[in-house]
């Protein structure tokens, strides 16, 4: 809301809830611009981040115990899951691609997660943050399935069922789906996370202005903070499994 | 007391209108998800195998909604 909106809907008495102003971008040390290498909130809860997978995946599995620790069992489910799912959607020629997809997941879902805790900042409710993770499969799956199948990748537009009158347009279609990818790839995740926390803004000033009946939007707020742990998991899943499809497309492009 | 432009008006009307597109996406998910529970109930078998392309077809589905979603958050703080 901008500032006219936001001084008449105040004069009028009416609720003043800003959702959006916890995605501010601010700097941490002082000033007001954020230029190239500013260290910012953002800055901060990426480090954050990335600590905690490593202190997750490689301080917490260091023991190597035959009874593994609570915090080895955590690593070596991730672990499991996320190479299960390669094997299942991409095959098992993409498991050579472990190393990257498991890194996109853990840091696609401690980023969420730590999203969750109260003051905290959700790195992965910014686009910026999101289309470069995009972007970053994007060219990667590109520049695969181009360096593996050569110029026959070029046939994954080629819909080679499909009656050959149609086959032009298909293969534009094809086309146009194609270079949306990482679009949709980002603003998935970006969208989810930013809609979640700012429906829990709302509902939490609703507490603030309901006075004495505050339980009642405390007890939606906590109902929706669930949800949103549901949706952190999930939105950390399906960014990945969208990146295997993306890389089953590089591997195989014939249909 | 009526305030503001008529600017101001048509770009509240627009982001309601989006709602409709989330609608839009709220009944995809559901058909998706409730077509994935018929059939897991007459093959439940199989049904552990798909989950995967059901929350695939699922996050395709509830893009389209993000995206209007989107389009109600340019409207609101961008424009």
């Amino acid at each position: 809301m901008n500032e006219g909106n936001r001084i008449v809907a105040e004069a009028n008495g009416g609720l003043s809830i800003r959702p959006m102003d916890q995605f501010e971008v601010r700097p941490l040390f002082g000033g007001d611009t954020v230029g190239m290498f500013t260290i910012t909130n953002v800055t901060l809860w990426m480090a954050l981040t990335v600590l905690a997978v490593t202190l997750l995946m490689v301080v917490g599995a260091r023991g190597r115990a035959l009874v593994p620790t609570r915090g080895q069992s955590v690593a070596e489910m991730a672990y499991g899951f996320i190479y299960k799912m390669i094997e299942d959607v991409t095959g098992r020629d993409g498991l050579r691609y472990f190393p990257y997809i498991m890194t996109i997941f853990m840091f696609v879902l401690f980023a969420n997660l730590l999203g969750l805790i109260p003051w905290a900042f959700t790195t992965t409710s910014h686009f910026a943050v999101t289309a470069v993770l995009a972007l970053a499969v994007f060219i990667t799956v590109t520049v695969l399935g181009f360096v593996i199948n050569g110029a026959s990748f070029l046939r994954l537009f080629w819909v080679d069922s499909a009656p050959l009158a149609l086959r032009p347009i298909l293969a534009l279609i094809e086309l146009i789906s194609y270079f949306v990818r990482p679009v949709s790839h980002s603003i998935r995740l970006a969208g989810a996370m930013m809609a979640g926390h700012a429906v829990a803004k709302v509902f939490a000033g609703f507490a603030a202005a309901l006075g004495v009946a505050f339980f009642i939007p405390v007890l939606a707020v906590t109902a929706l903070y669930a949800l949103e742990l549901l949706v952190a998991v999930i939105q950390a899943y399906v960014f990945t499994i969208l990146t295997c499809v993306y890389l089953k497309d590089a591997l195989h492009p014939h249909h | 007391m009526m305030e503001g432009d008529i600017a101001e008006m048509g770009k509240f009307i627009g982001v309601g209108l989006t709602a409709i597109g989330m609608g839009g996406a709220a009944i995809g998910v559901g058909n998706i998800a409730g077509n994935f529970l018929s059939g897991a109930l007459r093959n439940p078998g199989a049904a552990a195998g798909q989950t995967a392309m059901l929350f695939i077809g699922i996050a395709f589905a509830e893009a389209l909604g993000i995206f209007s979603f989107l389009v109600a958050l340019l409207l609101m703080f961008a424009v």
